[in-house]
């Protein structure tokens, strides 16, 4: 990829983030980090694809480690986030303060 | 191939990336944040369905799809199963895991760059390192993270000079990098670079305990979400840089706003520690005794109070006393009595821990407050009932320059009128600070498990008809 293009996305992607995270309640924080836990857990696209590349023994294994970590990632993030956001729904209260 | 996967893939990757950040934003709102997340699932679903006919996939679909089924189902059975309280620590597991992940990646891309299958110019191979290094100590450091929250390791570890061991070793790292970048790698040179890297990330977890724990995982988290950036760049997938990118500079953040909290720096966390001033803080003068009482008295100094703040904390979280206290807290309102909750920013294990553990209880978020807007209240409170807090609630952070804490932000308890703690038993806190305040007048010990206590005091109210 084209290094400067990389670097502006690089750029624009650190602004996004900061901006996402800036107004957020404190009592958020937690299911945030959960959040964005699940969320780099995309890195199971990239395992997927050096396995998928992957020809020796070494590489094979090493490959079938990535994608194994990954999905963990991804699936175990998405399960803890999903539990602990399940708690705010109980309460009508929260629709006032947010 | 495909006919059109070309043109497929790289669009599905496009949209995963808006969805992600799509969702990323839902989560500023407990309103939205349940939907942002369904969001963001659905877009992590699309792009692992099309990364099968991505053009440089070329075989290996069994195996493929054994790890994707076997990974998923152990992490979503072992989510499912955890208490709430051990959420913290499975986040750190977790992000462990997409740690390593992005590290092995590096592994493969740099065995093909042995073998000669693969070119990579110098930018490529430097960021494909850069993300092997921090994927593995984000990797080894955050299951050393869960280790010790889970308590398969309990005490922080410290030995003479550590953070000169741990600067050469990662200064070796750094070095067999070098080694690597212009030598070329080899299988015998990736092995010893990738082992100094995890030994790295053990090191500079081991000394970190108390209530730094939660910052060190936030760290991680930001960590592996730049090193799977690192690794979009490598691979050419933009939405892997992008939503790695995100994550890594949203987890910054995150870390900072934590540190803040504590009023320390984030190289006051990583390299100062509680560690050395934990020794000599057992020896800070504690003048006069623990005092204890009853759970009868202490529910009717509370059944009679006009005001009472209750401060949560961890060892709420450890007895799942949430539901316990809410009951009480709804039995004293019916008396007239006015309770609020005070939550440290690093209450718990994790910022907002408490606040979870509240809301599942059904506590209603009027009730709750930060630490700014209630700290004024407590000279005007009859009874502050801490709940299983021990270092946030420590006036040693106000009082004495000597002590590692000294300078934290913490909630004034002290001031109330009647401070009641219940606590398991006599030993100090997770950080193994000796905290002030139970050698305090009008400070009394309320020992045992949380839950049973709150079931006792219950029961207390209840008797005064």
């Amino acid at each position: 990829m084209e290094g400067w293009i990389a670097l502006y996305i690089f750029m624009l992607a650190a602004f996004t983030g900061i901006e996402v995270i800036r107004r957020v309640p404190a009592i958020l924080h937690t299911p945030l980090m959960s959040g964005s836990n699940f969320i780099h857990g995309i890195v199971v696209v990239g395992g997927m694809v050096v396995l998928g590349m992957a020809d020796t023994t070494a590489e094979i294994v090493v490959g079938f480690i990535a994608v194994f970590l990954g999905a963990g990632n991804a699936v175990g993030g998405y399960v803890v986030t999903d539990r602990m956001l399940e708690m705010f729904k109980s309460s009508d209260k929260t629709k006032d303060k947010g | 191939m495909i006919p059109g996967a070309e043109f497929i893939v790289p669009a599905a990757y496009f949209a995963a990336a808006i969805l992600f950040i799509y969702g990323l934003k839902g989560m500023s709102s407990p309103v939205t944040a349940r939907q942002g997340m369904i969001w963001a699932g659905v877009a992590m679903l699309l792009a692992v369905v099309v990364t099968f006919i991505h053009p440089k996939v070329e075989g290996n679909y069994g195996l493929m799809l054994i790890a994707l089924i076997s990974a998923s189902g152990l992490a979503w059975w072992w989510a499912r199963i955890v208490a709430m309280t051990d959420m913290p620590q499975m986040i750190a597991l977790y992000n462990g895991m997409g740690g390593g992940s992005a590290a092995a990646i590096a592994g493969v891309e740099l065995l093909k760059l042995h073998s000669g299958q693969a070119e990579m110019v110098p930018t490529t191979l430097l960021v494909a390192s850069f993300g092997a290094i921090i994927g593995s100590i984000a990797f080894s450091g955050s299951l050393i993270a869960f280790a010790k929250l889970q308590g398969w390791m309990r005490k922080t570890w410290r030995f003479p000079s550590q953070q000169m061991v741990n600067l050469i070793v990662f200064g070796i790292t750094i070095l067999l990098g070098v080694i690597i970048f212009f030598a070329g790698p080899n299988p015998f040179l990736l092995v010893l670079f990738f082992g100094f890297a995890l030994a790295a990330g053990v090191l500079i977890t081991i000394p970190i305990g108390g209530a730094d724990m939660p910052v060190i995982i936030s760290l991680y988290n930001a960590l592996t979400g730049l090193a799977v950036g690192f690794k979009g760049y490598v691979l050419e997938i933009p939405a892997l840089m992008i939503a790695g990118i995100v994550v890594g500079a949203a987890g910054t953040m995150l870390t900072q706003l934590m540190a803040k909290a504590m009023n320390r720096t984030l190289g006051n966390v990583l390299f100062a520690g509680f560690g050395k001033a934990d020794e000599d803080a057992g020896g800070s003068e504690t003048t006069g005794e623990m005092r204890s009482i009853d759970a009868t008295d202490a529910a009717i100094q509370m059944a009679y109070a006009e005001k009472v703040i209750i401060v949560p904390g961890y060892g709420l979280a450890v007895a799942q006393a949430q539901h316990k206290i809410w009951e009480m807290t709804e039995l004293l309102q019916s008396r007239g009595v006015k309770v609020s909750f005070a939550i440290h920013p690093v209450a718990g294990r994790m910022p907002g821990h408490m606040n979870v553990l509240l809301a599942e209880a059904g506590v209603d978020y009027e009730m709750i407050h930060d630490l700014e807007d209630i700290n004024a209240q407590f000279p005007s409170t009859d009874v502050a009932l801490v709940i299983g807090a021990n270092d946030v609630v420590n006036p040693a952070a106000r009082k004495d320059p000597s002590s590692p804490i000294f300078g934290m932000p913490i909630l004034d308890v002290d001031k109330a009128k009647n401070c009641i703690v219940i606590k398991r038993g006599q030993g100090t806190g997770f950080s193994g600070i000796e905290n002030l305040l139970f050698f305090e007048d009008n400070n009394r010990m309320l020992y045992g498990d949380a839950q049973k206590v709150a079931q006792q005091l219950i029961a207390g109210i209840k008797s005064l008809g």
